[in-house]
């Protein structure tokens, strides 16, 4: 049945199963590709997505959970400033290599800096452990993190 | 695939035309050195300069994370004097005949070779178009060429302080004849090169935008999810669809000869009909092997005779002469690609056409196994490529574009053709068991005087790329099956061992050196401990005649405190490990620390490394490639397995096959040597390099040298024996 469901600010109404993962609404349906599939079962983090401002894997996600709640992609990240922060220090340390992952590890950053300038290399472990780099990014996305938290502390009032 | 001294012979013409509607087109045709061709009349087009003064290059080499694109801006940016963000890139077409490297001689995007295949090709077009222009700037004034220089996009002549613009010169330097060995620029002229410029592709890749193959979407198009025999050469026998075609949305179900696939309207209700599709299997030959069957296959091809793929001196006499003898068998399991984006193809077949889009790392080999499943001549199939969400050597093999296109022929319309994860992990190539066993003659000193190296495993490249081979030996195999080492007598053998059939092999990360590097360096380290010396000091003795790698070495030692012992705490080992070798054109040393707890578990906690890779084109991609080829061999060494039971692959997603995360990746130094000497490959070698340290790093923490991988079951293992 049609449902109504608010991504990165904006209304969608879908024509989809109640039990379709957000990962497959997203992408098939609201035509939003930058969240990706890598395993269906939460186990890599590459379908990571906020959903009222909570990280969620999408793969795992069933529309009909999502009801009024707003969800936010990798596509609009940049619209709040944790974001434009981590896509700033992303950009200052090459993070990226193949890319495919790094959706899935910004929106995992992005939750973790909301709440804390400066996390700990413990703290950075608990969040990001649940997203896969196949290409072996981890020492700059950790180090990504960290120029993040100063770039926010520095623009803190 | 190293490709040093390969036996493919290097020669490519440049060739130069007229640009329709004004301007300049320079590129290369390529030729084989043995067979004497004549230079194909249509070249490959690298570069393109219109009246505009707009530069457009075409990259042969595809982008799968290891910097390709940005590094192919700046050589050409470098020769050509212009900014290279001013460069309009694109991505070459498949065609086998106009973009091959140079080094394999087909369009392959691997074996570390695409900086190395385009410092030879795409900077000497560069030059070549910057020579061109300066004479035709040069005949516009009626001045010496030699007085005039080339600058920022435009040709100067200062004298009389007058200056053209490419655009303004492009058509008249298209007349100049051109020239097959234009003069390069020297290293202390490098303005691009030798600089971390930003990666061109870094934008994009951050905001959602960066369209892989899995991103693609066509009007109209459907969405399948496909299934594969689950056993070893099995095929499709009954099929029943009734509960499939009752899910909401799904359209049809497709079926081939090796595999199901099920076509909807949205990628969930494919998914849904694919589980609820009730197939039976028709088992093939191998539908009872267990890795058990696999590794005694290997074992008992220790013992046959090998095809030789390197004699020096005599190594049976200097054997019977020696003072000592040590012998050791080396067990590497199956491995898998696991990269990050699953397999998947996206294809739309007509009557006359087939358009096939997709990542895919040999454009070549794509367009010919799409046109073989089309039953089309292959200028009829485009291969429209895009990013790979990962390459590490699965997206070489067509495999899954020619059952894509299979599928696609029974499907009105364009239809994205998707593998599960569990799919895409129990239908890989995999890096298949390999096994050696080494040999060595020892003085009264211990040192080595003869090295016999008996390798065992697969013939890749008679499949692959059939002229990388010699005498029947996978040149990529025994690639440094000895070390950087002055021994007398060598003796290296082949001894092929196939996988069954309906389990395919192919190339993995690191290649022929990730099986090897970490056996010479194991019996290394195993040679050095038994002669009562230090690990490093026993190699550097041994390294006379090896300048460059002995270099690495001595840096990795200053860099990593070698000489400072560990701190030791109660109810843990620490230890550190060396590694040294020379591959992929580039030299590299590694010392590895690691912690071992009273379980068996091994953290690793730092990893430094020296490398040497010639010139440098961009400093940072260098380091990030190293970085991330050390995760993908620690990642490996510590735990990764595939197994097999019942003809059938036993991981199938990343809660089975578990990769290394965040909060067990070591911390990573790259120290680079400063070299004028031709780029070598950085994509492959640091993940041959950091197998070999952690295993050497866990025999200095428990004394245990594990000799069957990976280091965690074998120890694992050792703790409950």
């Amino acid at each position: 049945m049609t449902q109504s469901i608010s991504v990165n600010g904006r209304t969608h109404e879908v024509d989809l199963d109640d039990d379709t993962p957000m990962l497959w609404v997203l992408r098939d349906a609201c035509a939003l590709t930058g969240t990706k599939y890598g395993c269906g079962i939460a186990m890599c983090g590459a379908c990571t997505i906020h959903v009222d401002g909570a990280a969620r894997r999408s793969c795992v996600t069933p529309i009909a959970n999502i009801g009024a709640a707003k969800v936010r992609t990798i596509e609009a990240l940049h619209e709040t400033e944790v974001g434009r922060a981590l896509q700033r220090a992303w950009r200052e340390l090459e993070v990226p290599q193949c890319g495919y992952c790094q959706s899935g590890q910004l929106m995992s950053a992005a939750v973790l800096l909301e709440t804390n300038h400066a996390p700990s290399d413990a703290q950075i472990d608990a969040v990001m452990a649940g997203n896969l780099c196949r290409c072996g990014t981890y020492g700059r996305i950790r180090a990504g993190i960290k120029l993040a938290g100063t770039y926010l502390t520095a623009s803190a009032p | 695939m190293s490709a040093v001294e390969s036996p493919i012979s290097r020669r490519a013409f440049l060739i130069a035309s007229m640009l329709g509607g004004g301007g300049l087109l320079i590129g290369f045709t390529m030729s084989a050195r043995s067979q004497a061709q004549t230079p194909a009349p249509t070249p490959n087009a690298y570069l393109r300069i219109d009246s505009q003064g707009r530069v457009t290059l075409t990259l042969p080499y595809v982008e799968m994370g290891q910097g390709a694109y940005t590094s192919q801006a700046q050589i050409v940016a470098e020769e050509l004097e212009i900014d290279p963000a001013s460069l309009i890139l694109e991505a070459a077409p498949a065609n086998e005949k106009l973009y091959a490297s140079p080094l394999f001689l087909g369009q392959i995007t691997g074996g570390s070779g695409s900086l190395r295949g385009a410092w030879m090709t795409m900077r000497s077009a560069a030059a070549a178009a910057r020579v061109m222009l300066i004479e035709a700037a040069a005949r516009r004034w009626q001045v010496r060429s030699s007085t005039c220089r080339a600058e920022n996009g435009r040709v100067l002549h200062s004298a009389s302080n007058r200056s053209l613009r490419y655009g303004d010169l492009a058509s008249e330097a298209a007349r100049s004849k051109v020239p097959q060995n234009p003069p390069l620029k020297k290293p202390a002229q490098f303005r691009v090169v030798g600089r971390p410029v930003p990666r061109v592709d870094t934008p994009e890749k951050i905001n959602g935008r960066a369209i892989y193959g899995i991103d693609v979407r066509r009007e109209g198009m459907r969405y399948a999810f496909v299934a594969a025999s689950p056993v070893f050469d099995g095929k499709v026998g009954a099929v029943d669809d009734r509960a499939t075609l009752a899910i909401k949305g799904v359209r049809q179900v497709a079926r081939i000869d090796d595999a199901v696939a099920v076509v909807a309207d949205n990628s969930w209700a494919a998914r849904k009909g694919l589980s609820a599709l009730e197939v039976t299997w028709i088992g093939g030959a191998s539908g009872t092997l267990n890795t058990a069957d696999l590794v005694a296959a290997a074992d008992a091809a220790l013992n046959r005779e090998g095809l030789v793929a390197e004699h020096i001196g005599d190594p049976s006499n200097a054997e019977a002469a020696a003072s000592g003898r040590y012998e050791q068998i080396f067990r590497l399991p199956m491995l898998a690609h696991a990269t990050m984006e699953p397999i998947n193809c996206t294809v739309h077949v007509t009557a006359d056409r087939c358009d096939v889009w997709c990542g895919n790392q040999a454009l070549g080999r794509a367009q010919k196994f799409a046109a073989d499943a089309a039953g089309l001549p292959i200028e009829k199939v485009n291969i429209h490529n895009h990013l790979l969400g990962g390459g590490f050597g699965r997206r070489l093999e067509a495999d899954y574009i020619a059952q894509a296109v299979r599928i696609a022929r029974q499907v009105d319309g364009p239809v994205k053709v998707m593998w599960s994860r569990e799919e895409d992990m129990q239908h890989d190539y995999y890096r298949y068991i390999n096994h050696s066993r080494v040999t060595v003659g020892l003085d009264a000193k211990g040192q080595p005087v003869s090295w016999r190296h008996r390798i065992v495993g697969p013939n890749i490249m008679a499949r692959f790329l059939p002229i990388y081979q010699k005498n029947g030996v996978d040149l990529d195999i025994v690639d440094c099956a000895t070390g950087p080492y002055d021994i007398p007598h060598v003796h290296v053998d082949f001894a092929r061992n196939e996988a069954p059939p309906g389990c395919a092999t192919g190339n993995w990360r690191g290649v022929g050196p990730s099986r090897n590097v970490f056996i010479v360096e194991s019996v290394m380290d195993e040679l050095a401990h038994r002669a009562g010396r230090d690990p490093v000091e026993y190699r550097r003795a041994l390294m006379a005649k090896s300048p460059r790698p002995r270099a690495v070495l001595d840096l990795v030692v200053a860099k990593s405190g070698w000489a400072t012992p560990l701190p030791q705490r109660a109810g843990e080992r620490r230890g550190r490990g060396v590694a040294v070798f020379s591959g992929f054109g580039s030299h590299l040393a590694l010392v590895a620390e690691v912690r071992v707890d009273v379980s068996g578990h091994v953290r690793v906690e730092r990893i430094v490394c020296a490398v040497d890779t010639g010139l440098v084109v961009n400093p940072d991609i260098v380091k990030a490639q190293i970085e991330g080829g050390i995760i993908f061999g620690v990642s490996a060494v510590l735990r990764e397995q595939i197994t097999v039971a019942n003809g059938r692959i036993v991981q199938a997603n990343f809660d089975t096959y578990t990769l290394l995360r965040i909060d067990e990746a070591p911390s990573i130094e790259v120290h680079i040597v400063p070299s004028t000497e031709d780029p070598g490959g950085v994509g492959e070698p640091g993940t041959s390099g950091a197998i070999a340290a952690v295993a050497n790093a866990v025999f200095a923490a428990t004394g245990q040298r594990v000799t069957t991988l990976p280091i965690q079951k074998a120890l694992g293992e050792a703790a409950r024996a």
